[in-house]
């Protein structure tokens, strides 16, 4: 549907130049809820921006549906925009707005009317038909935008951390109503976000991206489970970070030798930095609190934090470092335990990785 | 919370006082020549008792009519070509790329602000003479002109100032939704521009009923517009009847900025 080759942006010149994206390539299929995400700052937003045609690449090529789009208008481009900050015409009511983009397509008055009516009935606003944006509350209004971006059924549907202005309640409604609809439509929807939990709960794939280039293209589990790089892993969830000692490497396995001088096998996807020194990642509920001496690791127990559905222990290795374990608490499951304390670290099978840096 | 050790300029001196002063100095002439407009008497310093009869003569007497129909009808055109000038020039200044000497370009077109209106008006005066001898036009043109480009930078300051605070995601959105650069301007940038049109268009409107400096060097023999009609009846015999055209003046003027401030703010 979207194929993205080798896209750089570069703003101003000479010394002063700032390279906003450097070489993105990435495929988005048809259907599917695709999600750029990364910290502020790492081109999404300049990527998203260039396939609606407001920037143009510095170098490299877009294609939409076969067709280089690189030099188009936005105008010409058969894409849609949900922006941030809304951008509904103020001087329209809600079905002026969302008739907008047929109109200017040169529909016949009756199909607009139809087609107005369908997206008002999707979008839940039929009420507020007649209403201008400024009297709707900020959730009403992002329908009108969302209602209005796919009223001229693009094949592409661009959304700018759309629910960002959103208080969490609503938000959580949002990401909800914005899958069903994407599912109803099957639109294709390229999703901008720097919110982690939205990316994970709402995307068919994920890329994750830094600096103006994509780290990681996959499915949430994926990106979750197998990050491929340091960055990835500690962007996407919580993610300990241990430096272990390199035994061995048999294909996609590494043999590893844990601080405490236990030895254990772990995942090594991608190639792996040569060197006696390679860093462990493990995800805190891959972790778990046994006796001490019982598990693969030992330490002291230097920080309780409660938060509710689940507990972080943040446990001292001592010369080899610090860990979070978390686990969800369950009545009577958990013997109390206080800070100072000495407990073994158990890790679960077929959990935790060998990444590179 | 307001810090009460700020400094507060009512804490000098005689400040009051001052600022009493000021408006008495800048409004009692205005007062008083509303109020001599009701003078029953000749002259306009000596109260002999209320009367309409020097609105009744300002109506009655034909130069007045002929030089209120030409302000008007100057004033009506030249503002509208002085807006036209100055949406255009709003939006190449705000509405494009950064180009080179876009600060000149700014203060080329706010000239008339700066420049003394008398060299503008001798400028005027020796280049209409040219072109009246190249062309043999007499007519009223020549003050049309005048008066639209002086105006234009009026009508350019609040037209730019909407343009400046309208949201740029506004027109994107026009072009995400297939509104090509033409549309966009149309459906779009216009509808949310009309108020700060309306309020340039009725500044320029106001600035060329009063013009005088420029008008009289331009003007040709028989082309009085209201204010050099004023002018020259002042050289001669000073009635209440110069204070009663100036009363309504006045007065539309006040209409015209209260509409054109509150047509500004309207939804800005």
């Amino acid at each position: 549907m979207i194929e993205i080759d080798n896209l750089t942006k570069t703003y101003g010149a000479g010394p002063q130049a700032y390279q906003a994206l450097r070489g993105v390539t990435a495929t988005v299929r048809a259907n599917e809820f695709f999600t750029l995400l990364g910290p502020s700052g790492c081109g999404k937003t300049t990527l998203l921006r260039m396939i609606a045609g407001f920037e143009t690449p510095t170098s490299g090529k877009l294609l939409l549906d076969g067709q280089d789009v690189s030099a188009s208008p936005p105008y010409r481009r058969p894409v849609n925009t949900v922006f941030q900050s809304y951008a509904l015409f103020p001087h329209m009511t809600c079905a002026e707005n969302i008739g907008f983009g047929l109109k200017m397509l040169g529909k016949p008055k009756a199909e607009i009317t139809r087609t107005v009516g369908e997206m008002l009935d999707l979008v839940q606003m039929t009420p507020m038909a007649n209403r201008r944006p400024s009297q709707l509350s900020g959730g009403q209004q992002q329908r009108i935008a969302l209602a209005r971006a796919l009223a001229p059924k693009p094949k592409v549907l661009l959304l700018d951390e759309p629910l960002s202005a959103l208080d969490y309640k609503l938000r959580k409604d949002m990401q909800i109503e914005l899958k069903r609809i994407q599912k109803d439509t099957g639109i294709t929807f390229v999703f901008v976000t720097h919110d982690q939990e939205e990316a994970l709960t709402m995307s068919d794939r994920i890329a994750i991206m830094n600096a103006g280039t994509i780290r990681q293209i996959g499915s949430p589990r994926d990106i979750y489970d197998q990050p491929a790089e340091r960055f990835v892993a500690d962007f996407i969830g919580e993610t300990n970070f241990l430096t272990v000692g390199l035994l061995g490497v048999a294909g996609q396995t590494a043999r590893v030798a844990l601080p405490s001088g236990r030895e254990l096998d772990l995942r090594a996807p991608g190639e792996l930095p040569k060197g006696p020194q390679v860093t462990m990642a493990i995800r805190p509920e891959h972790l778990e609190l046994v006796a001490a001496d019982a598990g693969q690791l030992s330490g002291r127990l230097s920080n309780i934090v409660y938060f509710g559905t689940d507990t972080h222990f943040h446990v001292d290795l001592g010369e080899g470092g610090a860990l979070v374990v978390r686990s969800q608490n369950k009545p009577d499951q958990m013997p109390r335990l206080t800070a100072g304390e000495a407990v073994g670290i158990s890790v679960l099978p077929g959990t935790g990785q060998v990444l590179r840096d | 919370m307001a810090d009460r050790k700020r400094f507060d300029v009512r804490a000098l001196p005689g400040l009051s006082f001052m600022a009493g002063s000021c408006f008495v100095l800048l409004y009692l002439p205005i007062l008083l020549v509303v109020i001599y407009s009701f003078n029953a008497g000749n002259t306009v310093s000596i109260w002999e008792g209320f009367s309409w009869r020097w609105y009744q003569a300002a109506w009655n007497n034909a130069a007045v009519q002929e030089a209120t129909l030409r302000s008007l009808m100057v004033a009506s055109i030249a503002s509208v070509l002085a807006t036209a000038a100055a949406v255009l020039a709003a939006l190449a200044t705000t509405r494009s790329r950064g180009f080179r000497g876009r600060g000149i370009v700014l203060g080329l077109i706010n000239q008339p602000l700066m420049v003394p209106e008398i060299v503008t008006a001798v400028g005027l005066l020796i280049v209409f003479s040219m072109i009246k001898v190249a062309t043999g036009y007499q007519g009223i043109g020549y003050v049309i002109l005048a008066h639209a480009s002086f105006c234009t930078p009026f009508a350019f300051m609040s037209i730019r100032a909407r343009l400046q605070g309208m949201d740029l995601s506004l027109e994107n959105a026009g072009a995400d939704l297939y509104g090509t650069p033409v549309r966009i301007f149309r459906h779009v940038t216009l509808p949310q521009l009309w108020p700060g049109i309306l309020s340039g268009w009725m500044l320029a409107f106001v600035i060329s009923l009063d013009n005088v400096v420029i008008t009289e060097f331009v003007k040709s023999a028989g082309q009085d517009t209201l204010p050099t009609y004023m002018l020259g009846q002042l050289r001669r015999k000073i009635t209440p009847e110069i204070n009663a055209i100036s009363t309504v003046l006045l007065l539309i003027s006040i209409a015209l900025v209260i509409t054109a401030y509150l047509a500004g703010r309207k939804r800005a």
